[in-house]
């Protein structure tokens, strides 16, 4: 905690003082609380307070089975729901070797790029309201509504899906999925096209983000930062082409990176990494075979093998760890998660360290944080 | 001279360029959205759900005895993430008439839909085809306690998604995929020569098996 007490300045103008922002303010994406200990403008330090969320997530996971545990692997980060589950039922997959049906990898494959997309819609919705701009926001979740509604077709839900299964999926696509997807990848195109158009180059944009909350690429690995934060300083590094997993690897795609690390480059990388995921996607669609989907354990309790494993995947906001420490009973001994928001939140202190109080908010939406992962 | 990305321009140009830039592009969306709406009237207007939606869970009946499907076996209850059901079995009377084949019948069930997270979870593991997650999904109510919904509630709503949907069991629907692919295999097998992907799927499926035991 910062020391609550207020001095006058030597020059006997400006006074430093406390500002408390959060956990209700609008911009914090969630419930995130700064208290932020500035002069004047200028900030001098920060001191982050999270929990506010905290579900415990990690301590359930040790009392419910293998297969409920996708639930509660949904509401970590309830903006990117597939990915999250995509990387825990891997974790499982992996301690017990299985092997999951080509088609169902692929469609995992397109519905987390689509997830992707839609996170990174959001993304540039929340950092134009953050930068001061309303319009980009309604187009962004134009584009997001329309995936949603994909998602509704194929899973039931349009946030919490709990689709994907240990070893496959719940079921096969809809039958009509072919002609729904090929529908919306051209209006998903305009819309990407869009928001990008209106913002990304704006002059007051740039001129919000250019230069700001710069950091660079040593100081970024240091922190931990991972996803487009670690990109936009310039370093290539990507899960899916350092590590591939899943089917990865048969899709030709490039890793966008920044220049400078400031947030604009940031932004810039998330916009690129979209245009990315449509590419991927329409890959997919043409790769996918046709076949079994579910699981080739059927309805058994899951019950892997004494054992722990670690499995890595690239998330929207950056990379997500599992470590699985399993007893071959029919519930993990300890399930923890790695999650990317938390780590690249870390950064915060050193990144608004003098700078602006305006600009703390654009900062802290540059990171593109969601607090159901950082509290877990 | 700004950089901005791999852009370089003179900083006099840059901004009088942006700014009619930006004005067209903002202009451009403006006339095209007054075109066609994207805005849903939603609560005036309901917007209609996908088939595969999953609302609040419900029990189904079963036309032919009539009775519920469900026997009250908790196979639902106990793989329920957040415990939000309860259920106790009965004998069936129908049986020891003869009329209905179900040794024990769901005497009670309670879900407390507050405590729902709409998983879906009850509804795979279901073995009598009993529990539908239908696709009622405005159920708020003023009390905190108001959302506890007893046997006779789940069953209309149940009826109501049977009748809308024209619900057919899932064991039935398997059966009936099941039996037109034997009888295409079976039609298919005497001209022969052509592999069907079926076919060629199930090796890996055995080797899965294989690895998992």
């Amino acid at each position: 905690m910062v020391e609550v007490s207020s001095t006058i300045h030597p020059d006997g103008q400006s006074v430093e003082l406390l500002l408390n922002m959060g956990p209700q303010h609008p911009s914090t994406h969630g419930v995130f609380r700064m208290v932020l200990w500035i002069d004047g403008e200028k900030i001098l330090g920060v001191e982050p307070h999270i929990g506010y969320l905290h579900r415990g997530s990690e301590k359930i996971c040790e009392g419910e089975q293998y297969h409920q545990i996708i639930t509660l692997f949904d509401r970590l980060d309830y903006v990117a729901n597939f990915n999250n589950e995509l990387v825990y039922c891997q974790a499982v997959e992996k301690l017990m070797g299985l092997t999951v049906p080509e088609r169902a990898e692929y469609v995992r494959v397109i519905l987390c790029e689509l997830n992707r997309i839609a996170s990174h819609l959001l993304y540039v919705g929340t950092i134009g309201l953050d930068a001061g701009a309303m319009t980009p926001t309604m187009f962004a979740f134009r584009g997001r509504e329309r995936v949603q509604a994909l998602f509704e077709a194929v899973s039931g839900a349009r946030m919490m899906h709990n689709y994907f299964r240990i070893g496959g999926l719940k079921e096969d696509l809809p039958d009509n999925f072919e002609q729904m997807i090929r529908e919306l990848l051209p209006l998903l195109a305009e819309d990407i096209e869009e928001s990008d158009k209106i913002i990304t180059f704006n002059e007051i944009f740039i001129s919000r983000t250019k230069d700001v909350g710069v950091i660079s690429a040593e100081e970024a690995i240091d922190y931990g930062l991972t996803g487009p934060c670690l990109r936009g300083c310039g370093y290539e590094y990507d899960v899916r082409k350092a590590e591939p997993y899943s089917v990865y690897d048969r899709f030709d795609f490039e890793v966008p990176v920044g220049l400078d690390g400031d947030c604009w480059d940031r932004h810039w990388v998330r916009v690129q990494e979209m245009y990315q995921s449509m590419h991927i996607i329409e890959q997919a669609l043409e790769q996918m075979p046709e076949g079994p989907v579910t699981s080739s354990l059927g309805r058994r309790l899951i019950r892997p093998p004494a054992g722990e494993v670690y499995v890595r995947a690239e998330n929207p906001r950056g990379e997500i760890g599992v470590y699985l420490v399993s007893q071959g009973t029919d519930k993990p001994y300890r399930l923890k998660v790695r999650p990317p928001s938390f780590c690249n939140l870390s950064a915060l202190k050193r990144l608004l360290k003098d700078a602006w109080v305006a600009d703390s908010v654009v900062i802290l939406g540059s990171l593109d944080i969601v607090l159901g992962e950082v509290d877990r | 001279m700004p950089s901005v990305g791999r852009l370089i321009v003179p900083e006099e140009v840059w901004p009088v360029l942006n700014s009619v830039k930006g004005l067209m592009i903002t202009l451009a969306s403006t006339v095209k959205g007054l075109r066609k709406p994207i805005t849903q009237q939603y609560p005036t207007v309901p917007t209609p759900v996908k088939p595969r939606f999953m609302g609040f869970p419900a029990l189904t009946w079963d036309d032919k005895v009539p009775e519920p499907f469900c026997t009250g076996c908790m196979v639902c209850i106990r793989n329920c993430p957040t415990q939000c059901m309860s259920a106790t079995m009965k004998d069936n009377p129908a049986q020891a008439e003869g009329t209905s084949s179900r040794r024990k019948i769901i005497d009670f069930f309670e879900i407390n839909l507050n405590r729902c997270i709409l998983c879906g979870i009850c509804v795979e593991v279901c073995n009598f085809d009993a529990i539908v997650m239908s696709h009622e999904h405005e159920m708020s109510t003023y009390q905190r306690n108001g959302d506890r919904v007893d046997l006779p509630a789940l069953l209309q709503v149940g009826r109501k998604y049977q009748e809308k949907t024209g619900w057919i069991p899932p064991t039935v629907l398997a059966k009936q995929k099941k039996d037109a692919e034997d009888a295409a295999q079976a039609g298919q097998e005497p001209a022969g020569a052509v592999v069907t992907e079926a076919v060629v799927a199930e090796p890996a499926v055995a080797e899965d098996k294989a690895e998992s035991d």
